[in-house]
């Protein structure tokens, strides 16, 4: 419709609304193409090999102590009925473990990543807001309450299936067993420790009776108050074990760190030597096919030992380079050019 | 925005007869009839949120997300928090919502517009001046001239003699000749009286409202009489009144009720073939993500058998496994749910209203003569204009400009009317600047006559015999009517404008036709006034293709004068002219060549005593009751023959600007142009000819104009043969085995050689039957060119529809006139010429614009771009988004099929919103391969989108494969590089939150780069999309897992610090890079050698352009001069009829001309009849009858006649 009054209704002369926009127009040439691809392949190659350089340089030890075969150490504490089991595992180390070794335990087939697992828990009460410890919110359930309609406080599957295994390293120097001072500080992620989790502030002085009215979830020994009775800041739910076990693994195989070995003797690293390692055993996995492991790994710039990244990168970077070639090959072959009928 | 379109369905109970008594509103109103207001607007503030929600949850795209809203807040499926659905929903809603309430804020706008016209009503006794919607039924209004009729009306009165009203009706059939309505004398006996029209009571009984435009049927009681009424006493609206001062009428039918208003029919929604295709699609994409949902279901209950059973020491769970299934197959539907992307529809909404904005915009599409921009109507097709593969165009105001002018002659031998260059002696292109031929000397010249050669002007003033007479002529043989308003401003009425044409170059070289009697005509021969007694009128009509009329001049001399079609003439003409002849004949080649419409003039001087004779057997022929016609047309033959030759005229049909050069663009493109036009077959084929749909070069020109089926049968499968001599044989049955399985697509066949088809609207009639149309159309496809002539409205749309019927193929149908409106509204584009008068063809059109040749704009820069902006938008989108939910599958598989998303939720909800928005809207908003001016360089780079080339299901699925390919890798890779790995600090970086959201950095880079990829022109605005949506990712991510964020709400952002402990590790940026390497480098890698090995047409055009590094300057065009050997210019829109009118003052006592004149088509085209098929030239009914088109044209010239016999 056509406004009347207007005089004109030519319309603006703009770039915008000619289409005139300048504009940069990349096409798909050989020139660009061709040496595109060389120069990818050759950074990805440098890349690749300092990646795959650096991960050869990181050591790793495995072991396995579930006791599934009948001559492993741990074999008989996978009796369910059997409490307070201890078992030990023994290793030697021929060369030096180069510090600051880091001490994860690993559980395989444990599926953290459940939908269901992962929602079973409430931020408000780890958060420390002593109202949700009252009335734990539903997706805590079935560990919201317990049987006497109890309130369970951390409520949800996560923290009732907390790992409870313990180990203690001892270096064997001649018969005798050095204790190798295991460091549990510091292990969790920063933001977990100061924000995300709070404790509930005391009353009357006593943190334990914040927690006045709950009780611990149904599988833990001990209340959450109880964790560490030595170290206030290490108690509750800022417990650093918990704080590991809560967030929670993105799949069904994984490790989390247990502890640092970097104090006295061994801040340079686990010195070649014969160690025997005492496992607490408590933790059941044998019902779901479940395996546990304990790792002493240490690290680089690039974090724990991970081959594929190098070899990816070594890869791919010499796909692209024979890539590069055979588009070469092609472009000499059919390069269309511009005389032709376009 | 059409104030017509409004919804004509509603319905009170139903009216069988209307009553109404004049000037008695309290009477009238008991029967609630519609007041003259219309509403065209859907909602009103109350209305606008309930129903509009309610049409859009019709949409099934959106009634599935309200679907999935109520799975979601379902405890035990909701995999998803209900906002992930809220927020997009919302959203969608909103933006169409505003769309909806601005579309009716304008239709508000418009209707009270229309609504608020002023017209003056009579109301006790006095004219008071009212808004159009407060007229009543049974009012009386006054309608001054150039006004818009207000309502139906009943003539009263007029201030004409007779009670006569000239109206003007182009709104309603798109003729722009007069029509005349007449009043009964009983109430035009009451002229302006004012008394007595306030004491009228009469009361009217007429039929109820209805959509029949060219029928009415009542009666009028009157005192003690009743007066039957028709539809000649009736004024509709949408016509204007002309030509008269003022009138009074009563109205009958108001505001919805009116016949235009019944008429405007529910305009059917149209729909392009990419949604078409896209609804096929979104079922295949339901179809697979209940696939996937079943994969996923019957994972997770064999999980649940086997591991899931296990693992309850830690995670109790009640349900069986087979109901553990089912919740699961739920719950993946909510996560799997972004398949069915929810911001597609809205995306593409907005996509084409930009696209439409561009068009409205274009200033190359803007027509400064009549100050008419482009405008896209239709916010919903652009891309389909990105397909066309058929083009129907409308001849007259279409292609021509309906202007006829002398452009140039042949006078004895002599051919006048070409510049030629004095130096070179070559023959010079007719442009602006040249100076046209100064007619100063005749005060009567008409000042819009424009003629460039000089050297007839000085054979005029040489008074050389020959061109005296051929002036003399044109001045003579004719029908026209002259009217001298002012003092020197002679106005012809001539019935056809070739006539008009001619009688004006007349005038302009000093022969001026000043008026005429039944007895005489009166001409002024350079400057002498001479009257010459008008002895018979010869008349033109088809078969005759002559005309003549016999006079004797003042001096006493007779002598008989004709013009006509070359053929004819030529076969009456006196031996001794033969030499005249040959020369004659060469200029018509010539003239015929370049499109221009010849006539050969000659004459002949006649003794007294054989004219008085034949003067005797011709009365008593006329006035025999038997053979009259045979009789008569023996005596014509008798008496037109042995005429000397005096020349030849070349009339120009002008053509729109730009015409030939848009057609041969078009051509290019390989886009298929059919004429469809109601004129005759000779203007018709002329115009072929002169826009260069016809060429001389052309291998054959087949014309089929028969009588019967059969001889329509025989001509085209002559012609297929013709054309394709050597599996003609077998392929006579194909139509029949096709026919008995309902075939669905008629394939193209080659043809060797260019052919061209006319065939006219009686051929058309049968050629059109069930039994033939695929017949007619194998051949027509055949031929590179088709012209239907004298084809009614219907027909045009029945064409359309047939070729959509059978050829997958778009179509678009142009034109300006009431006659294309159903082929507009049948094609699956239409498109209006606006800027003339009659805005019926632009109202019902999709796209308009002011001349034919923006056309080639329209489909090859805007319709290419927009179609290729679509279909990159959507293989992207759909890659997007599959990409994105296809991770969630592959994660099913290590999560034990619990519906664990991969993503953080507020990733979910914002990466279609947020994240991916803007970019790919960038692109589809400004992607353009090449420029408008290489578009238009190269119009084959339009026949991609012909093809479908770009978005098919073809390109769908390999769109899904390669989501496939990214997802994996987006899976994969990071799945590979953070197993059993740590950070650098050695801490877990394994965990769930760190997994999502290095996987969805992966995919948001990964996404982005694609698209840098796919975007071929980064103009600022892109630039500031793709950096802007990928640092608005980091920036949201970051504040999203900040602190103070997740201290106001913990359980929604429980991502606190993954951000930072994350991004921090080089090992994620390297998997980063990785991924988006691994997932972009094989379609470079693939494209590249795709442009290598077989180039695209664009790929050519590109690399050209990169190498030309500005558009080359285009070729000026100039155009061919053809030499014609074979074909006779011969075309005359001219219909029989008038002569008998001119000399008899018989109908001067006729009081009312007989049955209806209303909208009965004069020349131009044939009137709108939206009956059913019988009503076109029906092959049975004897339309044709030429005598029937006499009678709304004598009606015109009443006043001219009587005028001239005062």
């Amino acid at each position: 419709m056509k406004n009347e009054g207007e005089t004109t209704e030519r319309p603006d002369n703009t770039a915008f609304t000619q289409q005139r926009l300048p504009a940069w127009q990349p096409i798909l040439s050989a020139g660009i193409v061709i040496p595109g691809f060389v120069v990818i392949g050759l950074a990805f190659i440098g890349i690749g090999i300092g990646l795959f350089l650096t991960s050869q340089t990181i050591q790793v030890l495995e072991m396995d102590y579930t006791g599934v075969e009948k001559d492993s150490p741990c074999f008989r504490c996978t009796i369910p009925s059997l409490q307070n089991c201890t078992c030990e595992v023994t290793f030697s180390l021929s060369a030096l473990f180069t510090g600051p070794v880091f001490f994860y335990y690993g559980l395989s087939n444990y599926y953290q990543n459940f939908r269901k697992y992962g929602v079973s828990k409430d931020y408000y009460q780890l958060a420390g807001d002593t109202q949700y410890f009252k009335s734990p919110q539903d997706v805590c359930s079935p560990y919201s309450h317990d049987s006497k309609k109890n309130p369970i406080v951390p409520c949800g599957a996560i923290a009732n299936s907390m790992f409870n295994d313990t180990f203690e390293l001892y270096q064997i120097i001649n018969v005798t067993k050095k204790k190798v001072p295991l460091d549990g500080k510091g292990i969790s992620w920063w933001t977990d420790y100061n924000i995300k989790y709070r404790n509930p502030s005391s009353v009357n002085g006593s943190f334990a009776s914040a927690f006045d009215g709950t009780v611990k979830p149904i599988n833990w020994p001990k209340a959450a108050y109880e964790l560490d009775l030595t170290d206030p800041n290490n108690n509750g739910f800022l417990n650093q074990d918990f704080l590991v076990w809560m967030r929670r693994a993105a799949l069904p195989q994984f490790r989390k760190l247990y502890r640092r070995i970097t104090e006295g003797d061994y801040a340079a690293g686990l010195p070649a030597g014969n160690y025997a390692l005492t496992v607490h055993y408590n933790y059941p996995v044998l019902s779901f096919d479940g395996r546990k492991k304990v790792v002493f790994s240490n690290v680089s710039w690039m974090g724990g030992k991970n081959d594929f990244l190098g070899i990816a990168y070594l890869v791919v970077g010499s796909l692209c380079l024979v890539m590069s070639v055979v588009m070469l090959i092609v472009y000499a072959k059919f390069k269309f050019s511009d005389d032709n009928d376009a | 925005m059409s104030f017509f379109g409004l919804d004509c369905t509603r319905k009170k109970e139903k009216e069988v007869e209307r009553k109404i008594r004049a000037n008695d509103r309290e009477y009238n109103s008991s029967f609630k009839y519609a007041t003259n207001s219309i509403k065209t607007s859907k909602y009103n503030p109350f209305t606008f949120l309930p129903l509009n929600l309610f049409e859009q949850f019709q949409r099934i795209a959106n009634a599935y997300f309200l679907f999935l809203l109520i799975l979601q807040v379902i405890p035990a499926i909701s995999s998803l928090s209900w906002f992930t659905t809220v927020v997009p929903l919302v959203l969608v809603l909103s933006v169409t919502a505003a769309k909806d309430a601005i579309d009716d804020i304008n239709r508000h706008r418009s209707d009270r517009k229309v609504n608020n016209r002023k017209v003056n009503v009579l109301i006790s006794g006095k004219l008071i001046s009212e808004k159009w919607m407060n007229v009543q039924v049974g009012d009386i209004i006054k309608l001054e001239n150039n006004q818009f009729v207000t309502a139906d009306l009943l003539l009263l009165s007029s201030s004409e003699p007779l009670n006569l009203v000239y109206i003007e009706t182009a709104e309603l059939d798109g003729e722009t000749n007069l029509k005349v309505k007449q009043a009964l004398t009983v109430t035009g006996d009451m002229g302006d009286n004012l008394e007595a029209l306030a004491a009228f009571n009469g009361e009217v009984y007429c039929e109820p409202p209805n959509n029949r435009l060219d029928r009415f049927t009542g009666t009028l009681t009157f005192g003690t009489q009743k007066y039957s009424l028709d539809n000649e006493r009736v004024l509709l609206r949408g016509c204007t009144l002309r030509n008269t001062d003022w009138c009074f009428g009563l109205v009958l039918f108001a505001g919805p009720e009116t016949k235009l208003m019944q008429n405007c029919g529910k305009s059917t929604f149209k729909r392009t073939s990419i949604d078409r295709l896209m609804n096929v699609l979104v079922l295949f994409i339901f179809g697979l993500l209940a696939l996937m949902c079943i994969i996923l279901a019957v994972g997770n209950g064999i999980w649940e058998n086997h591991a899931g059973s296990k693992f309850n020491a830690f995670l109790p769970r009640k349900e069986n496994t087979a109901f553990s299934a089912f919740l699961t197959f739920w719950s993946y539907i909510i996560i799997l749910n972004t398949v069915v992307p929810i911001s597609l529809y809205v995306s593409m909404e907005v996509i084409r209203l930009g696209n439409s904005y561009y068009i409205n915009w274009d200033r190359n599409m803007y027509h400064a003569r009549t100050d008419t921009p482009a405008e896209a109507r239709t916010t919903t097709l652009n891309e389909e204009l990105g397909q066309i593969k058929y083009i129907f165009s409308d001849k007259t105001g279409t292609l021509t400009q309906n202007i006829m002018t002398f452009n140039k002659c042949s006078i004895n031998g002599k051919s006048y009317g070409d510049v030629i260059d004095h130096y070179s002696g070559q023959r010079l292109e007719i442009t602006e600047e040249m100076t046209p031929v100064d007619f100063s000397f005749n005060r009567l010249a008409d000042p819009k006559f424009f003629f460039y050669d000089h050297s007839l002007v000085e054979a005029i003033k040489l008074e050389l015999p020959d061109v005296h007479a051929f002036f003399r002529l044109l001045a003579l043989c004719h029908t026209a009517m002259a009217e001298e308003k002012k003092e020197g401003d002679l106005v012809y009425q001539a019935q056809s404008p070739d006539e008009g044409a001619l009688v004006t170059a007349a005038r302009n070289f000093g022969f001026v036709f000043c008026s005429r009697s039944p007895e005489t005509v009166t001409i002024e021969e350079m400057g002498i006034q001479r009257s010459y007694e008008l002895l018979a009128i010869l008349d033109f009509n088809n078969v005759r293709k002559r005309m003549s009329v016999i006079v004797r001049n003042p001096e006493g001399k007779l002598s008989l004068y004709c013009k006509g079609a070359d053929t004819i003439i030529y076969e009456r003409l006196h031996p001794s002219c033969s030499e005249l002849m040959k020369v004659t004949t060469e200029h018509l080649n010539e003239f015929a060549g370049e499109g221009l419409r010849t006539l050969v003039l000659a004459y002949k001087d006649l003794d007294e005593e054989y004219f008085s004779e034949w003067k005797q057997r011709h009365h008593e022929s006329s006035v025999a009751l038997e053979d009259r016609e045979e009789n008569l047309e023996k005596l014509y033959e008798e008496i037109e023959k042995d005429m000397m030759l005096i020349g030849a005229t070349a009339i120009e049909d002008k053509l729109q600007d730009g015409v030939a050069q848009t057609i041969e663009q078009l051509a290019k493109a390989e886009i298929k142009i059919w004429v469809l036009t109601g004129d005759k077959q000779e203007t018709a084929e002329n115009i072929g000819y002169s826009c260069n749909l016809l060429r001389e070069e052309m291998n054959d020109v087949f014309i089929v104009a028969a009588n019967s089926p059969e001889e329509v049968r025989q001509e085209m499968r002559d012609a297929r043969l013709k054309m394709c001599p050597a599996t003609e044989q077998d392929k006579f049955l194909i139509p029949e085995v096709i026919l008995g399985n309902t075939p669905k697509v008629v394939l193209d066949e080659n043809v060797n050689g260019d052919y061209g088809l006319v065939i006219n609207g009686h051929s058309l009639a049968y050629a059109l039957e069930s039994n033939m149309e695929l017949e007619f159309l194998r051949t027509a496809c055949m031929c590179k060119t088709v012209i239907c002539c004298r084809v009614t409205p219907l027909q045009k749309a029945q064409v359309v529809e047939l070729v959509k019927k059978y050829k997958k193929a778009v179509t678009l149908a142009i034109g300006d006139g009431a006659n294309d409106v159903s082929m507009i509204k049948a094609a699956h584009i239409g498109v209006g010429i606006s800027g003339q008068e009659g805005m019926q063809a632009v109202l019902s059109s999709d796209f308009s614009f002011a001349q034919f040749r923006f056309l080639q704009r329209l489909l090859l820069v805007h319709g290419r771009w927009s179609y290729l902006r679509m279909c990159k938008f959507l293989r992207y989108f759909f890659y997007k988004n599959f990409t994105f939910t296809f991770v969630h599958f592959w994660y099913a598989f290590f999560c034990g099929f619990s519906a664990q998303t991969v993503y953080d939720e507020g990733f979910i909800t914002l990466y279609n919103l947020v994240y991916t928005a803007l970019p790919v809207l960038g692109m589809s908003l400004f992607d353009q391969d090449v420029n408008a001016g290489w578009s238009l360089e190269y119009p084959q780079l339009y026949v991609p989108g012909q093809l479908s080339q770009y978005f098919s299901k073809r390109a769908f699925m390999m769109c899904a494969l390669h989501s496939c390919y990214s997802s994996l890798v987006l899976f994969f890779v990071p799945y590979a590089a953070t197993y059993d790995t740590v950070r650098d600090d050695g801490k877990d970086s394994a965990d769930y939150q760190s997994f999502a959201l290095i996987t969805q950095t992966c995919l948001t880079v990964t996404v982005c780069v694609q698209l840098g990829l796919d975007l071929s022109y980064w103009t600022v605005v892109n630039h500031l999309f793709v950096w802007g949506s990928l640092g608005m990712f980091f920036i949201l991510t970051f504040t999203m897992y900040t602190d103070g964020l997740f201290q106001l709400r913990p359980s929604s952002f429980a991502f606190i610090g993954t951000a930072r402990n994350c991004l921090n590790q080089p090992n994620v940026w390297l998997t980063v890079a990785l991924t988006a390497i691994l997932c972009v480098l094989p379609v470079v890698a693939y494209r590249f050698f795709y442009s290598q090995i077989s180039p695209t047409i664009n790929d050519k055009v590109r690399y050209k352009v990169r190498q030309m590094k500005e558009p080359a300057p285009r070729p000026r065009r100039t155009r061919l001069t053809r030499r014609s050997t074979r074909r006779s210019g011969y075309a005359f829109s001219h219909a029989h009829g008038y002569g008998d009118l001119v000399t008899s003052g018989r109908f001067l006592r006729r009081h009312a001309p007989a049955r209806s004149l209303g909208l009965i088509p004069t020349g131009r085209s044939p009137g709108f009849k939206p009956t059913g098929r019988s009503a076109g030239y029906s092959p049975v009914g004897r339309e044709q009858n030429p005598k029937q088109k006499v009678e709304p044209t004598s009606l015109q010239m009443f006043r001219a006649v009587k005028d001239s016999s005062f």
